[in-house]
């Protein structure tokens, strides 16, 4: 008998007293609302090991007890979500094949085309057929083997579960606890899927995690829950989300990320997010409540966090490192660009626990249109940090006169060793540059393009390569019509 | 028929009257100089060709090859070929000289219906332009006029004149803040471009410049109006007897 059928068995069995409602586990849908029995709904469905099913339901029961710690600190202004109103475990869509590129939306075909996404890409992203000859699946499954051979463990979390169960235990949660945030514990009571890495000892991970991969990777929902270890002396670059714009029916999203870097390895993660913002009037659009923290838990370690933040309606997000190895190392390097009525409320926290550990911070945002854009930063030295350094850049670009920018930096040092430095410039595209390079032939939009690529050029080129080029190119779509 | 030719144009600013009556005509193939002391209006008159806002046009028009100038928007006019070397060209942080150039250029391309330049042709192409103007390789490398000396930022103003070969040219006070050394290097690639089918409006305060950039005709202009014309000798007059008596006139 099959896995799947033999839960399918376990579940009908139980299911009538155990769960309040009736449904089929060959549904692909729980019903509305959170509950003990939806989680026990999903961690079944998924066929998990008592462990993990445990470690969801003591996350549920901290929520509860969470229901007036929303967090409501941020400069972001949204109705008050109702939880049981959503739905919290919907299998993965088919989408829709398609027979060619004529039956898609003509209008995400030329933001295709402004991003400068292959043909072949756009068939996969809009779910055409593709033929076999050019069908990337293949080439992804090379190199997944090719990572096998080396001893990288690629694979989706809630495989991992199963087959690597002692090292999501080990590392699960250990970063951002169960208890950690009122959306973080709602994402541990609920994930559905996302990413597990392990990079082994010594190992230089050759390729771009998920630049392979990236187009075939399925929807992993509202709730993504992502985990990467690199062991000592490794290193890996992993890559998550999409230039490509995207659309979900569900309208909340909140997502953790942990990685753990131990010692001597680096963790490099960059994130392109482009997330339906919405239309001109603010309406619709994705919440994206995310956290995200790496653990340079190792001497010497380093994790450098890029982020390129252009969709959503609302974005909050903190990728933070926690400095606790010696001479260890945070890099936050962030582009947020708001638009219409997008707001995001958005920055970084470096924990400075180790001696010598250093971070430095660069971000830059650009607010259009009526958004909010707030930079919101920590910087904590604690008390055996020696000699521990902080640099931190924030600068915003303002388009217009009806968007708002705003930065609220944190900065708490207990160690007299420790030097901490704080710029931050909030300026505007100016009459006379735009002027500038009109009269050098280039249009509007062009030119607001090539002004604002030059303001997060030092964020953008930490980028990897491919992914930058394409991040340019969003920048300038993600402003279009905000000057003139 | 004329390449450049305004008519009668007043112009004002917040309800001032800055040009009060400018008639100019300016033929392919030559070279026009405007003198005249500060506040007369010479780079008013350079912005509304370059098309900037924040100008009040009353009257008057200003045709360039037979099209209304004024009608089009700057963009459209730059790559009609219209080039205004700015008195003091904008920093642009974080975007390089090279991209800023090869970006201008392509636009240029792209209006024309040509390909898009090439890396290779490119660099090759400003390599040459930058040893004919004494500009320095790296130059190029840097964010676009971020740091640059004055007469750094001059050379880089007629290197994208040269690179980008427009048909009328106003060079607004180009020369100041030169050097003698850099005065002969940029004048010599304004001469390089002389040609029949391209014209060149040179807007300076002092005859000097006009001796590596001898004009055709050679205007005066005070309190708004061009009060008198003449050949290339009128510069040496001017310099002799100063603006004075044009002042007293205007």
């Amino acid at each position: 008998m099959a896995a799947s059928t033999q839960t399918a068995a376990a579940v009908r069995e139980v299911e009538a007293y155990k769960y309040g409602f009736v449904t089929d586990i060959e549904s692909d849908r729980a019903p509305k609302g959170l509950s003990e029995d939806i989680v026990r709904f999903i961690s079944a469905k998924k066929n998990e090991p008592a462990w993990m099913l445990e470690w969801r339901l003591k996350a549920y029961r901290t929520w509860l007890t969470l229901a007036d710690d929303e967090p409501a600190w941020a400069k972001l202004h949204y109705p008050k979500i109702d939880y049981q109103e959503s739905y919290y475990y919907a299998a993965p869509k088919q989408k829709p094949k398609l027979n060619s590129l004529d039956e898609v939306d003509p209008q995400l075909l030329e933001t295709y085309k402004k991003l400068g996404i292959p043909l072949q890409e756009q068939q996969i992203l809009s779910g055409v057929a593709v033929d076999a000859v050019f069908d990337s699946v293949s080439v992804a499954t090379t190199y997944k083997k090719k990572l096998q051979e080396m001893g990288v463990i690629f694979c989706p979390i809630s495989e991992a579960v199963q087959t690597h169960p002692e090292l999501v235990q080990k590392y699960l949660g250990s970063v951002v606890p169960v208890a950690d945030n009122f959306f973080a514990t709602l994402n541990s009571a609920v994930f559905t899927d996302g990413s597990f890495v392990y990079i082994p000892k010594g190992l230089r991970c050759p390729m771009e995690l998920s630049t392979y991969f990236r187009i075939n990777e399925k929807n992993t929902g509202q709730f993504e829950r992502t985990l990467i270890i690199a062991d000592e002396g490794s290193y890996v670059s992993y890559l998550e989300g999409c230039t490509a714009p995207q659309r979900d029916e569900n309208q909340l999203h909140a997502a953790v990320v942990e990685l753990i870097a131990l010692d001597d390895a680096e963790i490099k993660y960059s994130t392109v997010q482009n997330w339906y913002p919405g239309d001109k009037d603010g309406k619709g659009g994705i919440y994206n409540f995310v956290t995200k923290r790496g653990a340079c838990r190792g001497k010497n370690s380093k994790i450098m966090w890029t982020q390129v933040e252009t969709g959503s309606a609302i974005t909050w997000k903190y990728p933070s490192c926690i400095l606790q190895g010696d001479n260890s190392v945070g890099e936050f390097y962030s582009v947020a660009i708001t638009n219409n009525h997008q707001q995001a409320d958005t920055g970084t926290k470096m924990i400075h626990l180790g001696k010598n550990t250093r971070s430095k911070i660069i971000s830059k945002g650009i607010s259009a249109g009526k958004s909010s854009n707030t930079y919101r930063g920590l910087v904590r030295i604690q008390g055996k940090a020696d000699g521990a350094r902080n640099y931190t850049q924030c600068d915003s670009l303002l388009i217009g006169h009806t968007c708002g920018a705003h930065t609220v930096p944190y900065i708490e040092n207990r160690n007299p060793t420790a030097q901490t430095e704080h710029e931050a410039t909030t300026s505007k595209i100016s009459e006379d540059q735009l002027f500038y390079c009109l009269q050098r032939g280039m249009n509007t939009e062009e030119a607001v393009s090539l002004i604002v690529n030059g303001f997060c050029k030092e964020v953008l080129q930490t980028l990897p390569m491919e992914f930058a080029v394409e991040a340019q190119k969003l920048v300038a779509i993600s402003l279009e019509g905000s000057v003139g | 028929m004329a390449l450049i030719d305004i008519k009668d144009l007043h112009v004002s600013v917040q309800g001032k009257d800055i040009l009060k009556g400018i008639s100019l005509s300016i033929e392919a193939g030559e070279v026009h100089a405007i003198m005249g002391p500060n506040g007369t209006g010479k780079s008013t008159l350079s912005n509304i060709i370059a098309g900037r806002d924040g100008y009040d046009i009353k009257s008057g028009s200003v045709t360039y090859d037979g099209q209304d100038l004024l009608a089009m928007e700057p963009d459209v006019r730059a790559r009609a070929g219209v080039f205004l070397a700015f008195q003091y060209p904008v920093e642009i942080p974080g975007v390089s000289t090279s991209a800023f150039l090869k970006s201008a250029i392509n636009t240029k391309r792209r209006a024309e219906g040509k390909p898009e330049i090439d890396a290779m042709e490119f660099l090759k192409l400003v390599k040459a332009k930058n040893k004919a103007l004494g500009i320095p390789d790296d130059m190029i490398k840097r964010p676009l006029n971020v740091g640059f000396s004055g007469g750094e930022k001059k050379r880089a103003e007629v290197l994208q004149m040269t690179l980008l070969e427009p048909r009328f040219a106003v060079l607004d006070e180009t020369d100041s803040g030169l050097d003698i050394d850099a005065l002969k290097v940029v004048s010599d690639g304004v001469n390089a471009l002389r040609g029949a089918t391209r014209a060149f409006l040179v807007i300076t305060h002092y005859q000097r410049l006009l001796n590596y950039i001898v004009p055709d005709h050679v205007h005066v202009m005070a309190g708004g109006r061009i009060v008198k014309s003449g050949g290339k000798d009128l510069a040496h007059e001017l310099e002799a007897e100063g603006y004075a008596k044009y002042l007293a006139a205007a």
